[in-house]
């Protein structure tokens, strides 16, 4: 190990927001098995990917190393580490927390900020086109499924919704914040 | 007849619809009834939306539950992202009365109310539990003689602690869905991996999730398959689509065609092709409909 740690670079107050998430703390209880990073379909993609030293860098209170790690986002969720950790880690859950961590640090990529404003003026993160409304024609379907893309009500109570709790302005791009 | 309500989300409705037909159709058949939920959204994804803001997440996907509350059904779900999002909404909201509190002065707003009176389900898990193997094989007119590579996908499963549906390693209750249609479930090597979309990792990493289906795409292949089963949407998406990026980006060609189960369920029921939207996907294998023509013969129309 060449990188050093250096204990003027921990925020505790990043560490007890982390833990604001149910049972995070229990991080403090890994004993470095391996258990974790060694079935993760990820890390066998990307070795730089390595939930266990996010958690553990997380648990020191590595703040600025953590938020801005491109790695953040590899996470696909699968869950594996989380079911096979033996002492109750909850790896996903815990990242997630961070990840909003870094969100509300206005650290977000363009393409998950572009699926968040979809949903704000479309209700759904994957929303219908002209070929799908063909798709749903071809197979006895009404061409508009009756979602919110066919109730302007329920889009408009999905929109209010978004509004109150800031989450349109959290998503929203850079200059339209300011 | 049993009733619940249909949560499409974004991806069957939107992308790949022969999902909703085939679901509405064959559940029909085991003398389950879909009512719209009316007026339903994005669920929203629960890696995604959950990691951007919490509240944001639980208020929307208890949204979508108090639809369904209001018309005093069950919710069904044919995705493994919306199951995910709306148990474990589902879940907390009715475990933890402050976060119930706080988010039910926001729906308050909007004119709904979380009161915890219904469950979330998914097809398999439903139809594996509540209609079970040999009432599904009873109702099959054309055993389809197939070799399929089966995949559970994540949320269908994990976490377990909120799922309870047994083994997340070894689990067979999907497989016992699929062999009631006459179908071999082929065993494949890491079977239950990751197709490597969700979490937002498709959206972020694109190369790097396509690798995961790489690797899956390359046991299902030595297994040597007809076609891929899922449960989800998302993992269909990524399978299908995910071949043709693959592809173009790495040159890798598989051709192995995409098919969630309500429609391999359709196939079994002699439902018309039409009608199923497996020919509405990105890859298309002669051979593969062949071979389903050849099983079916008169009912392929």
């Amino acid at each position: 190990m060449s990188d050093i740690i250096k204990t003027s670079d921990f925020d505790m107050e990043f560490r007890d927001e982390v833990f604001k998430e149910p049972d995070a703390d229990k991080i403090t209880l890994c004993f470095n098995c391996t258990g974790c990073t060694s079935g993760c379909p990820m890390a066998e993609q990307e070795p730089e990917y390595n939930i266990r030293k996010f958690l553990r860098m997380a648990n020191l209170g590595m703040k600025d190393a953590l938020l801005n790690s491109p790695y953040l986002w590899y996470c696909t969720t699968c869950y594996k580490c989380q079911e096979r950790c033996p002492q109750g880690v909850k790896n996903v859950d815990t990242l997630l927390k961070i990840r909003t961590i870094a969100i509300q640090n206005g650290i977000m990529l363009d393409n998950h900020r572009k699926v968040s404003q979809l949903v704000i003026k479309l209700g759904h993160a994957v929303p219908i086109n002209d070929d799908a409304k063909e798709k749903r024609k071809d197979v006895g379907l009404d061409d508009t499924p009756p979602t919110v893309h066919k109730f302007e009500d329920a889009l408009g109570e999905v929109q209010k919704l978004l509004k109150i709790t800031g989450f349109d302005k959290l998503v929203a791009d850079e200059e339209e914040k300011s | 007849m049993s009733k619940l309500s249909f949560f499409l989300g974004c991806i069957a409705p939107n992308r790949y619809p022969g999902i909703e037909a085939a679901t509405i159709k064959t559940l029909e058949k085991l003398g389950i009834e879909l009512v719209d939920l009316k007026g339903a959204s994005c669920c929203p994804a629960p890696g995604v939306f959950r990691s951007f803001d919490k509240i944001t997440w639980l208020a929307l996907a208890s949204r979508n539950v108090t639809l369904s509350e209001e018309m005093g059904l069950d919710i069904l779900t044919v995705c493994n992202g919306c199951f995910g999002s709306l148990v474990d909404a589902n879940n907390i909201m009715k475990e933890d009365p402050a976060l119930k509190e706080e988010v039910n002065k926001i729906l308050k707003e909007i004119g709904h109310e979380f009161k915890g009176t219904i469950e979330v389900r998914h097809i398999i898990e439903y139809l594996s539990q509540e209609v079970g193997a040999e009432k599904i094989k009873a109702a099959v007119t054309i055993p389809m003689d197939l070799n399929v590579a089966l995949h559970y996908g994540c949320h269908l499963v994990k976490p377990s602690k909120e799922r309870h549906l047994g083994s997340t390693e070894n689990p067979t209750f999907f497989d016992e869905l699929v062999e009631a249609t006459g179908a071999t479930s082929v065993d494949y090597e890491d079977k239950m991996a990751c197709c490597g979309a969700g979490g937002g990792a498709r959206t972020a990493v694109l190369d790097t999730s396509l690798q995961m289906v790489v690797n899956k795409l390359d046991h299902m292949k030595a297994a040597g398959v007809d076609c891929i089963i899922d449960a989800c949407p998302f993992c269909h998406l990524q399978f299908d689509v995910g071949q043709t990026e693959v592809k173009k980006k790495f040159n890798k060609v598989y051709d192995i065609p995409v098919v969630h189960y309500s429609q391999l369920l359709g196939l079994a029921m002699g439902l018309p092709l039409s009608e199923l939207g497996i020919d509405q996907n990105l890859i298309v294998n002669e051979e593969f409909n062949k071979k389903i023509e050849r099983i079916r013969g008169g009912a392929n129309e």
